[in-house]
Parts: structure tokens; sequence; C-alpha cells
């Protein structure tokens, strides 16, 4: 469990990193917390011939409220937001018990996380629920992509190579959000999690596809679950990932009109 | 110098030591980072090696090509079995062919590879990057066979042979008890209840993986060995052997270990494979497991599964238990316990703690193309604990008794008892462990709150004894060809005063520095930091079988005891020559001295006489003060024994656990540490709920692993391991020298059982029943949705 052979690189800033990201191409990966990246490089499942540290980065970290949206800069830990007042967008801060344990939360990044892309992540589901807007730098300068658009697959973003997640906006406040999750285990990924946003009523459902699924106007918990198209996989049945869907939307509704 | 300490006031005491819980020797290091474990070891000119593993569960290798290997830059050197041509391991039992089939594993795969982890290549470069490249550059060509997955698919009529050696890939097959007459008593039974039950593939995970340091020193002539065993003379036997060399070639040392579990008492061939590439490069090379590795390639453990019935009578009474056990050894035989370890542990020890009258049990090992298996804390203890104690939960409600009664009417209560299977239990206090076990919860509550119609609530139990210290009558029933059991000690008083004494057991996280210290101290009179214990070094103590099966307080301790009190009468004869009395008339004085009257001399003082003042000693009694004692257990052992009790609350919305509270009635004899006792009882019942709700092993249909990080095999953490309130009881051992019986695996043992009991009390209502471990949660979401 020891990483193939890379070439390190150390970016002080966001036009630097981009630069790098242009010369290097595919060969090149970002790192920042490095908490899913660094285990897949130990196991040799990714084998970055570059890797692009921006954690040295002026200005990508911190939580700043502009107006009525919410922005976080890419290298904010989910430790930082955990700590955070945040007001009527403390959904955030509250779903942030869910990611991992304190170890990954305190090296993990947002931006880390939305570009890594797993289905079952808090922040991507959080990204889709609350519309948010994901600032990517490249050589043309910044692009924004609604959440929505970004999760293209298992693993696989809108992200150009040569892009560097720099910022993610939510748009607006959200007092009656919640998101909940369960697993066998307190810190794994999610079998099922759900995020609900009681204003905008909408719905996102993790673990039950390769992206975030996003549900507008969601009827009751029951209907959203019959609606999913679900197949049996080893150890869990589409009954039983239905059910937890279920519980869990229910479960954040309740959550969520506590407020 | 410490001073002797205030002591719980429950507990026995026979000294000022044994009985409290004194500050660890150990802590000071290993609190400040400043242990010594295998990787911590860096000689000059070190290499580092990895193995080139098997892909395949199940194949013909057909050709090993490791020139690319070499050709890797940082690379030193790349061996096959073919390069290195060790000898095998061949473990083996007293028995006839058709009661067992001896089986090698090759230190190397050389023409069959028979689980996908398997070491099929060593490489050796000069860091652990270079290795690693070097690892992927090897060219294996596999003739893919069948590969058997399960143990079901392994007894398949037709089924591929693992071994050609072993027909229908059956290692073991053992009727050890068939009491006459019993289907006559299945046949008029009031009642007759069923368990049929699997349980999961676990891995031991012990902290730090397994590792090995080995170097060719020219100056000692010796192969040296440092490797975080619990065996270390066995790993020497073994090792000598297969790279031909003497036994006094080759010294290993065991430097400080985080943890073993079992899995560190059998022999690996990965630690052979090192040494024999030190041997051959002259250049110290170091070994050490990754947690892939650790997860899918180490020694496994606990995979059974269990067809039992047991008869009732109308009025509660337990009439007879039949079983039939087959155990999934995976490829490979271990050193020394063979694959019988375990059908041999259930079928020997299942009665436990109840008075059964009649026995019958047949018990296998198959072989299938999976990691191999060792000893694992407990040893199919905590998997026929569950099961019987599953058979109890089943009767009660098939007779309409409460289980915990239903136990009250059967468990043993007259010792010495002989049971059914030939083994005399030493008093134990089965029932008050019982009774203080339910009283406890109920005291607390817990039975009001399951009550609850709002809340899924269910509590259980489980009642067992362990059978701890295995003499060497004991293992030589088990008919093993190397026969465990004894246990020696040297002891040394040097100037000063100060104590060493060697043991052949092997601390790998039990506290033996300071628990073993206390013992001495206690026999001699001396604080026990005067008290040095040595361990884990071939060179420097005589043949021991190191630490398992709860041996090591019983039996070390015993030996300890014993050669203290040796010395002490050493010094009794010099002192009361040099004060001119009467031998009879000297004893130690407690305070590091012997007394005669109102007169005394220091050990120091003693000391002095011994080595430096020879002259002076009585004639007939030679220059130095050490003495040599063994311990053996010369009957069925001493059983420790337990009961606990455990409430959970299930999520009828997700089928999720939680364990509301846990309560632990343990009685190990005296308590020479209660701190260390409660830490061994804590340890060993997380990784009994490991077993019970969390851990697996899991294979796809190729026999691939399907669980080689933890994000798929689920050890359990703090926030699933609940607080543990322990009560103690203490019926002190006979025989044992300071009445203590093992402490080391009741935790693991009784925790199962428990869990699963208290999830099937939860869904008494569902009319589901639920008997293989580790729980899935979907079939107690499913249960609780029919409801």
């Amino acid at each position: 469990m020891k990483p193939a052979a890379f070439t390190y690189h150390r970016a002080r800033t966001t036009a630097g990193a981009v630069g790098l990201l242009t010369e290097l191409g595919d060969d090149a990966k970002v790192i920042a917390g490095g908490q899913s990246l660094v285990a897949m490089m130990n196991f040799r499942l990714a084998r970055p011939e570059h890797l692009v540290d921006i954690t040295h980065v002026e200005g990508l970290a911190g939580i700043r409220r502009d107006g009525d949206s919410l922005r976080l800069g890419a290298l904010t830990t989910h430790r930082a937001v955990e700590k955070a007042d945040l007001g009527d967008f403390a959904v955030l801060s509250r779903a942030m018990r869910w990611v991992g344990h304190l170890p990954i939360r305190t090296r993990g990044t947002v931006g880390g996380s939305i570009a890594h892309a797993d289905a079952a992540a808090e922040w991507c589901l959080l990204a889709v629920l609350l519309d948010a807007r994901i600032r990517a730098e490249g050589p043309s300068g910044v692009r924004e992509i609604r959440a929505v658009d970004f999760f293209r697959g298992p693993f696989t973003t809108a992200l150009q190579p040569d892009e560097l997640i720099v910022e993610v906006v939510f748009p607006r406040p959200a007092p009656r959000a919640a998101l909940t999750e369960y697993a066998d285990r307190r810190g794994d990924f999610a079998l099922v999690a759900a995020a609900v946003d009681l204003d905008a009523d909408r719905v996102v459902l993790g673990g039950v596809a390769p992206t975030p699924v996003l549900v507008e106007r969601a009827g009751t918990a029951e209907e959203i679950a019959g609606a999913l198209e679900l197949r049996d996989e080893p150890g869990i049945s589409a009954h039983y990932r239905r059910g937890l869907v279920r519980t869990l939307v229910q479960r954040a509704r309740k959550e969520a009109s506590r407020g | 110098m410490a001073e002797p300490p205030q002591r719980s006031p429950h507990l026995r005491r026979d000294g000022a030591w044994v009985g409290a819980s004194v500050p660890r020797r150990e802590d000071p290091r290993l609190l400040a980072g400043r242990g010594r474990f295998v990787d911590d070891i860096v000689l000059p000119g070190m290499l580092h090696a990895q193995f080139v593993r098997s892909t395949e569960a199940h194949a013909e290798i057909l050709s090993v090509d490791l020139s690319e290997v070499r050709a890797v830059p940082g690379v030193v050197a790349a061996y096959s079995a073919a390069d290195l041509n060790l000898r095998g391991v061949t473990a083996l039992l007293d028995r006839p062919p058709h009661e067992f089939v001896p089986t090698a594993m090759p230190v190397l795969a050389h023409d069959r590879a028979r689980y996908v982890g398997e070491p099929v290549a060593i490489v050796v470069a000069r860091d652990p990057y270079a290795v690693e490249d070097g690892v992927e550059a090897a060219i294996v060509e596999y003739a893919p066979l069948q590969p058997v997955v399960s143990d079901t698919a392994a007894l398949a009529e037709g089924a591929p042979l693992v071994h050609a050696e072993a027909p229908r890939n059956t290692l073991v097959d053992v009727s050890l008890f068939a009491t006459e007459g019993i289907d006559a008593i299945f046949d008029e039974a009031h009642t007759v209840v069923e368990v049929h039950t699997k349980t999961g593939r676990q891995n031991a995970l012990p902290l730090e993986t397994r590792g090995v340091v080995a170097d060719w020193d020219d100056r000692d002539e010796q192969l040296r060995v440092q490797t975080c065993s619990q065996v270390p003379h066995q790993v020497r036997t073994v090792l000598a052997r297969c790279v031909g060399l003497d036994e006094k070639q080759v010294r290993v040392i065991v430097p400080d270990m985080g943890g073993g579990f079992g899995q560190k008492c059998v022999v690996g061939r990965e630690e052979i494979a090192a040494a024999a590439a030190a041997l051959r490069l002259r250049r110290p090379v170091k070994w050490i497991e990754d947690r892939r590795d650790a997860l899918t390639a180490a020694f496994l453990a606990r995979e059974q599964r269990y067809a039992v019935r047991a008869a009732f009578s109308a009025e509660g009474e337990i009439l007879a238990l039949d079983a039939d056990v087959v155990c999934d050894m995976g490829a490979y035989s271990c050193y020394p316990f063979t694959a019988g370890i375990e059908p041999l542990m259930a079928s020997a020890e299942m009665p436990g703690v109840y008075k059964i009258p009649a026995y019958r049990v047949r018990g296998r090992a198959v072989t299938t193309n999976k990691a191999p298996t060792a000893p694992y804390r407990g040893v199919s203890r905590p998997q026929y604990v569950m099961v019987v104690e599953r058979v109890f939960e089943k009767a009660a409600r098939a007779l309409g008794l409460d289980a915990v009664e239903l136990r009250r009417r059967n468990v043993i209560t007259v010792f010495p008892y002989k049971g059914v299977n030939d083994i005399t239990y030493d008093p134990g206090s089965y029932l008050e462990s019982l009774d203080l076990c339910e009283q406890t919860l109920r005291d607390e509550g817990w039975f009001s709150r399951r009550s609850d119609e709002n809340r899924v609530i269910g509590i259980g139990f489980s009642c067992f004894s362990e059978r701890t210290g295995y003499g060497s009558g004991a293992f030589a029933q088990r008919r093993m060809e190397v026969v465990p059991g004894f246990d020696i000690s040297e002891i040394r008083m040097d100037l000063n005063g100060t104590v060493s004494v060697t043991t052949g057991t092997l601390s790998h996280g039990q506290s033996h520095e300071t628990t073993m210290a206390q013992i001495v101290a206690d026999r001699l009179g001396i604080p026990y930091d005067r008290v040095k214990i040595v361990q884990g070094d071939t060179d420097r103590i005589t043949y021991g079988w190191g630490s398992f099966a709860s041996r090591s307080i019983t039996i070390g301790g015993s030996a300890v005891a014993a050669a203290s009190v040796k010395l002490g009468d050493q010094l009794r004869e010099i002192a009361a020559h040099l004060l001119e009395a009467d031998v009879d008339s000297a004893e130690l004085d407690g305070a590091g001295g012997v007394r005669v009257g109102d007169r005394s001399l220091s050990f120091a003082e003693i000391a002095d006489v011994a080595y430096l003042k020879a002259h002076l000693l009585p004639k007939g009694v030679g220059p130095g003060l050490s003495a040599t004692a063994s311990f053996d257990v010369g009957g069925d052992g001493t059983f420790s024994n337990a009961t606990h009790g455990v409430v959970v609350e299930l999520d009828p919305g997700t089928g999720g656990i939680e364990i509301l509270r846990y309560v632990c009635v343990e009685d190990c004899g005296v308590a020479i540490h209660p701190q260390v006792v409660e830490g061994q009882a804590r340890g060993g019942i997380a990784q009994g709920i490991a077993g019970a709700l969390f851990e697996q092993v899991t294979y796809d249909d190729a026999g691939q692993p399907l669980a080689p990080s933890f994000m798929e095999y689920k050890v359990p953490t703090a926030a699933e391991i609940p607080d543990v309130r322990i009560e103690h009881l203490e019926t002190p051992c006979a025989f044992t020298e300071s009445g203590a019986k093992g402490a080391g695996e009741g935790g693991t043992i009784g925790a199962p059982a428990a869990v699963l009991n208290a999830v099937n009390d939860a869904l008494r209502h569902t009319g589901v029943e639920l008997d293989d471990t580790p729980v899935p949660r979907e079939a107690i979401f499913r249960a609780l949705e029919k409801a």
C-alpha cells in the first residue's frame, strides 16, 4: 500500500495551479485534503504522474456571507463548516456530523469532496439540494456550473482536467433543511442518505444511483421511494433500500421542520 | 521503589501486590510512544520485502517470471519457490487417516495457488516503494481451476479438490462423543429444539499487522529474527527446519507487540520467506504486512456451520445435545495446531456450563480456496456458546419458561463436576454469575423499559465457562503431534537484591511485565518494580509455548511463582547460615529480607555474599542466586466463567441495532490486576460484538476477496461499542499458584451469544428468529416491517 512514483508540485496561486494543470494535462491530479485520493493512490487504484498541491494557495479557504448567498472557498474543511455559526445555512454545519470521522473532517475539504463526486457524499447532496453553483477556474477564467449539471456519473463531473474548483456558492438560505443518513457504522459512507429542503420542496437522495438524485415537488416519502428505480445488489435488496429511503426522507423532513 | 498499593476490598489478597491495580510497568514507554515494535527496528543496510501474491483463488501455476522484477530500479532480489527451495510447513495430529489428513503449506506456492493473496514470490528492494514497483512487474502464468469458496461447496459431491490428498476436501472428521441410546432420548423427549447457524469469517485484526526483521549475524553465527509472534520458540523450530539451520543458529526475538489474538500464535510463511531472503542476501530484510494483505491474506478465523438439536423434559431439564459442526478452515492447516483446532475445540467443550447427560458430536474441518485460518481469541467457543445459548432461548419459548430460569435449572452447581464430555470442571460461579447479571439489569430498570410498546427493546444473556490453562495432558487428549502445555521460569537475584525472571509466555498487550512482577513480588516480599520480567527471546529463555489459550497467568504465572519460592528458599538457607540459625527458623520478612527471630539480613546483603564473598556461603551451596521451576496442569485445567447481559434497541425504520447496555459478571479466580482483567474483558467484548454485528470477510463466487479495506471490513469503532459494566466474582483456582484462572478470552466468547439473544428477544413479537452472524440489518428491517 505505497503509491506509485509521482511528481509533486506545490501551487501558490490559483493561476499557478491552473497553469500546472494545463501543462500537465490528464496525468495530473489536484490534491487538497487527500482523504480520498491518497487512499486510492496507496491501493494504486489511482496513479497520477503529477500531484498539484493547492493547500498553499492563498484565499481558497473561508466561509463568507454575501447577501443572500453563502460562499465557501474550495479549501474550507468540513470541520470548519461544522464549527461555524451559519445562521439560516445551519443545515450545512449540522450535516457535517455525518462526514467520516473527526480526522477526516479536519483534513477533508468542500472542494475536494465535490470534485471527487461520490454519489453518497454529503457535500454532493447538499450542493444539488440547495442548487449550489460550483465555480471552477480554468485557463480562460472562472465559470459557474450548477450542481445539478455538475455530477455526471460515479466519480465523474463536468470539471475539465485543466480546471480547479475555487468556490462553492449556495445562493439562498435554507432555514428548513436537513440531511440524514444510515450506515451500519458511524462515519461510513451512507447506505442511503436523504437531504430535504422544505421551503424549496426538494429532496435529494444519495446511495440510490451513480449520482445524487434530485426529486423536485416531492410527494410523500412513500411516493418518492416507490418511484425510484432500484436493483437488488449483493447484501442489500432494492426493497430494503427503498425502505431506507422512506424512513430517511421522513426523518430528514422531521428534522428540517424543527429548523 | 513503589509502595504497596491500596486494593479493591472485595478481592482476595494473598500478598501485598496481587489483587492490586498497580500502575503498569509497560505504560511509561507505551503511552509516551517509546515502545519498540517490529516496524521501529531499523538496521544498517536494511532491505524491504513484499510478496507477489496469487491473483487466483485456485489455479495451476504454470510459470513465475521475475526477470522484469529484477530490472526495476531499487529491487535487489526476487525469489520464487524454485529459487529458495524451502521445506514446507506441515502440522500433524496423531489421528488415523479417516480422522485427519496432513497437508503441507509451502512457504511460497509453486505448483498450485490455493487462495487469492497466497505468496508466490518474495521481492526485496531498497525501500518500501520500490519493492511494490517490483511486485507489480512479476509475470505469473496461471491455469485457473474451479475454486471452492464455501463449506457446502467443499463437501458437495464431485467438488474440485483443494488438496489432492484430502477427499471431499475434508482435513479433519472426528466424532469424539456419542452417548449410547441418545436417539431414543430424542424420540421420547417432551421438547426438541434445533439451531442451524452459520457464523461469518473474521479477521482477528491485531492493531499491529504481522511483520519481521531478519538478519544474519556473522559474529553470533545466527539468523536473528525479530518478529511479532505469540510463539517465538515455535517460530524458531519451524524456521530452522524450513531453511536448514540448527536450532542454535536461529534466534527469535519478539519486541513490543500490538496484539495477536491468535493470528500470531501460528507460524506464518512470510516471516520464513523474509528470513530465508536475509540469509541468502546476508543483509537485513524487513517485511511489514500492509493492511490490505492483513485483511485478505493473513490468517483468518471463525467461519463455522452448526446443526444442533437438543432434547428437554417438560420441566425444562436438558436431556441431550446432538451437534454437527463444520469449520471452513480455508486453504491450509496451521502450525502447530492444524485444521483440527476449531472442530476439536467445539467437539470437546460444547456442553459447557450445563448438566447435559447425553451428547453426540461430529466435528469437521473442510478446506476451501480462501485464506487459511488460525485460532482466534475464544477458538470455536464464541460460536458454540452462541449455539447452546440459542438452544436455551428457543427451548424456553417452546416450554413457556423464562430463559434465565431455564438456565438456572440446568447449570452445574456442584463441583467438581464430571461432564458427559469426560472433562472435570473445577469450581466456578455459574449460577451466581447468572443471578447477579440478571439482577443488575433488573435493578437498572431495563426489564421495565423492555415492555415499552413504542420501542423495540430486547434483553439477552449468555452464561458460559472457558477452560483456561490447558496443560500438556489436555492438549495431548486432542492428539496434537506437538503438545504445548508447560512453562519454565528461571529466576535470578543480582546484587542489590533486584530480580529478573524469565517466562516462556509472551505478553502481546496483556501487561505481563506488571502482573508477573506482582506475583514474584508477593512470593519474595519485595516491591514489584524490583522485578524484571524477561520474555520473547529464544536465546534468553528456555523453550516456552508463548501466550495463547488464556495460559499465561495460569501456567506461566505459576512457573514464575514456583521459581520465586525456590529462590526464597535459597535466600533463607544462606541467611540462616550467616546468622548461625536453623533454616526452619528463617523466614522472608516481606520487606526485602530474611528474618531469624529479631535479626534480619536484607536480600542485598545476602546477594553480596552470594556473589562477592562466596567463601562465606554454607557448605554445599554454590555461588550465585538463581533457580528454575516449571509448571504444568496435570488435570483438565481450570474453568473461568461469566454471564453477559445485553440490552439492544432495534430501529424499525432502518433495521439498525443499538446496544443500550452491557453487563458482564466475570469470574477468573483471583484477579492479579483487576484493571487488566477488565481491559481484557472490554476488548474481548468489543471483538465479540464485532463478530455478532459487524465484521465479515467476504468473497465473490470466484474466490476474490470483497473486503480488502476498512471500508468493507466493518470493524466497529468506539461509536458502536457500548460502555460495559463489569462485576467480579472470585472463585479461586485450587491448583494454580496464585489462584488465578485465565482472563484473556472470556469477553469474546460471551458477547456474540448475548447480543444475538438480545436481538431475538427484541424480535419476539415478529415470529422471526435470526441465528446467523453477523446479523444482517436488512433481516431486522424485514422482520419489523411485517410485524
